[in-house]
């Protein structure tokens, strides 16, 4: 078998480049990707600012909701821009030439993945912005543990989105709207406005078992504590790696399946 | 030296349809071969299979001496495809799409070749359109661009001419089999039109519900079935009754093409 860790930068950039000429040409696009940030922030910001004055938890730190709705867009758009780079190849009906070229499937996937943190740049960094301008509110004020906190996530939505990737290439674009709803199953038991002690404990055992519930537990400690929990980074870290590999191991299960099916050269019709 | 296509035992099944039923052929290199036949014959699972798309139910395939399924990803950067049936991104301009897929395969020199194909395909004036804005037959001009950036030794093209109008399809015959006398590369094509089998094929495949039932170069089988164009031939094959009660109505409902 050819190997399929045999990967190719200039294949890989191939992909990336062919995503960046349609951001180019298309600002709607890249106004598209910072907007529901944008919405979100306003929304959530002003909210925050009037619970401040009312709610003794929330105003012991005032950027508390707002860098949870931030890091919170880190991992919904991570995942978007994962699951959105496959569609733009299934909507163009374009996977069909790219697989019987010499691209592998990783190398696809890498692709995708470095356009998803393009995408996420430009909608989370419009979104801090105007944090700054808004509510004088800097998420860099968490200092070092922010980088961890965007890695964990951002590879958790990649795990996610490769997952939709792949439901998309069995199912066809039928299971698309997954794209936009997949990572909400996520929301309610994260902990990312609440902490997850005031789930119930059988639900706190499911929060346990997913990276973002981590990040977020983190990030109130980091706030409200001045504490980094290692305990939590590191769960975290740990969860990720199954989640991204159980992410990658579907998408190329889908992907050998389409070809069991017959269904590359016809995806997307 | 090793044939450009070598297959052998060839089966696809879906759950209970053969498509492709136990075909086995070899295609010379620096000819060129076409695949015949009505719709669900078996073309487009053939060449899919040929491609590395579609995995065999069963049999061996083997594309310029290597085995496709062992080293697909060594083969697949010196053959390349091209097919009405599979578009390139719309929004991008025609060069772009041409710059994304010559570094997909390697392409040295990209620019230089990306010029010589636009001279060669009459494409310098549309090389900034996008390529959703373009009429099918400059679509196809720049499907088989794309086709030969990577100077393939050998070109497996689905309907290379359809939906074009006789001027178009004429041009674009003609630079492939141009591109075939320079490079001495291997064509094998799925065609449903004639006239383009008999100007262009050394060798004719015909096929019928998954099975090879003929094959010869194209003057060969009007010899031997008495008639003067190949388009005859095609009607003889594809009416002869004893051939069409093998297949119930599911399978034919099921057929890929």
């Amino acid at each position: 078998m050819s190997s399929p860790a045999a990967l190719s930068l200039r294949r890989i950039y191939a992909m990336v480049l062919r995503h960046l000429y349609l951001f180019r040409k298309s600002w709607v696009r890249v106004i598209e990707m910072a907007y529901w940030p944008t919405m979100q922030m306003v929304l959530w910001g002003f909210i925050a600012q009037f619970l401040a004055t009312n709610s003794s938890w929330v105003a012991q730190v005032p950027g508390l909701l707002v860098s949870a709705l931030l890091l919170w867009e880190v991992l919904f758009r991570g995942q978007l821009g994962v699951a959105l780079s496959f569609f733009e190849e299934l909507y163009a009906r374009n996977l069909g030439h790219l697989f019987v070229s010499p691209l592998r499937p990783l190398e696809l996937v890498a692709a995708m993945i470095a356009v998803s943190f393009f995408r996420t740049a430009i909608g989370v960094g419009t979104a801090i912005v105007l944090a700054l301008v808004l509510y004088h509110y800097s998420i860099f004020d968490l200092g070092v543990p922010l980088v961890t906190f965007f890695a964990n996530l951002l590879v958790c939505g990649w795990a996610v989105g490769l997952m939709v990737a792949a439901l998309v290439m069995r199912y066809g674009l039928a299971a698309e709207n997954f794209a936009w709803g997949a990572i909400f199953i996520a929301a309610p038991i994260s902990g990312i406005y609440y902490p997850v002690s005031v789930l119930p404990d059988w639900l706190q055992a499911v929060a346990w078992c997913l990276p973002t519930s981590h990040v977020f537990e983190g990030m109130r400690a980091v706030l409200l504590e001045k504490t980094f929990l290692w305990r939590e980074f590191w769960t975290a870290v740990g969860l990720n790696a199954l989640y991204m590999s159980a992410g990658i191991a579907l998408f190329l299960g889908a992907f050998n399946g389409a070809r069991r099916r017959g269904m590359l050269l016809q995806i997307g019709e | 030296m090793t044939p450009a296509i070598e297959v052998r035992d060839l089966v696809k099944r879906f759950d209970a349809v053969e498509a492709v039923r136990g075909i086995s052929f070899t295609v010379a290199r620096g000819s060129t071969c076409a695949l015949l036949g009505g719709n669900g014959a078996g073309k487009t699972t053939t060449l899919s299979m040929l491609l590395g798309v579609l995995l065999p139910t069963s049999g061996s395939i083997s594309v310029l001496g290597e085995d496709i399924e062992r080293h697909r990803y060594r083969v697949l950067g010196r053959m390349n495809f091209t097919s009405p049936y599979v578009d390139l991104p719309k929004k991008l301009t025609v060069e772009e799409n041409l710059r994304m897929f010559a570094r997909l395969y390697g392409v040295g020199d990209m620019k230089g070749r990306i010029a010589a194909l636009a001279a060669e395909l009459d494409l310098a004036d549309i090389l900034k359109r996008a390529y959703g804005a373009l009429s099918a037959g400059m679509r196809t001009r720049v499907s088989v661009a794309k086709a030969l950036l990577n100077e393939p030794e050998l070109l497996l093209l689905d309907e290379p001419t359809a939906s074009l109008d006789p001027d178009v399809g004429d041009r674009v015959r003609t630079q492939l089999m141009v591109y075939q006398k320079r490079t001495g590369a291997t064509l094998l094509l799925a065609s449903h039109n004639m006239p383009e089998v008999e100007r262009m094929c050394d060798t004719v495949l015909m096929l019928r519900a998954g099975r090879i039932v003929d094959s010869g170069a194209p003057a060969e089988l009007i010899a031997r079935y008495g008639r003067s164009t190949m388009e005859e031939v095609f009607l003889d094959v594809a009416r002869r009754p004893e051939r069409t009660v093998e297949r119930g109505p599911d399978e034919v409902r099921l057929e890929r093409e």
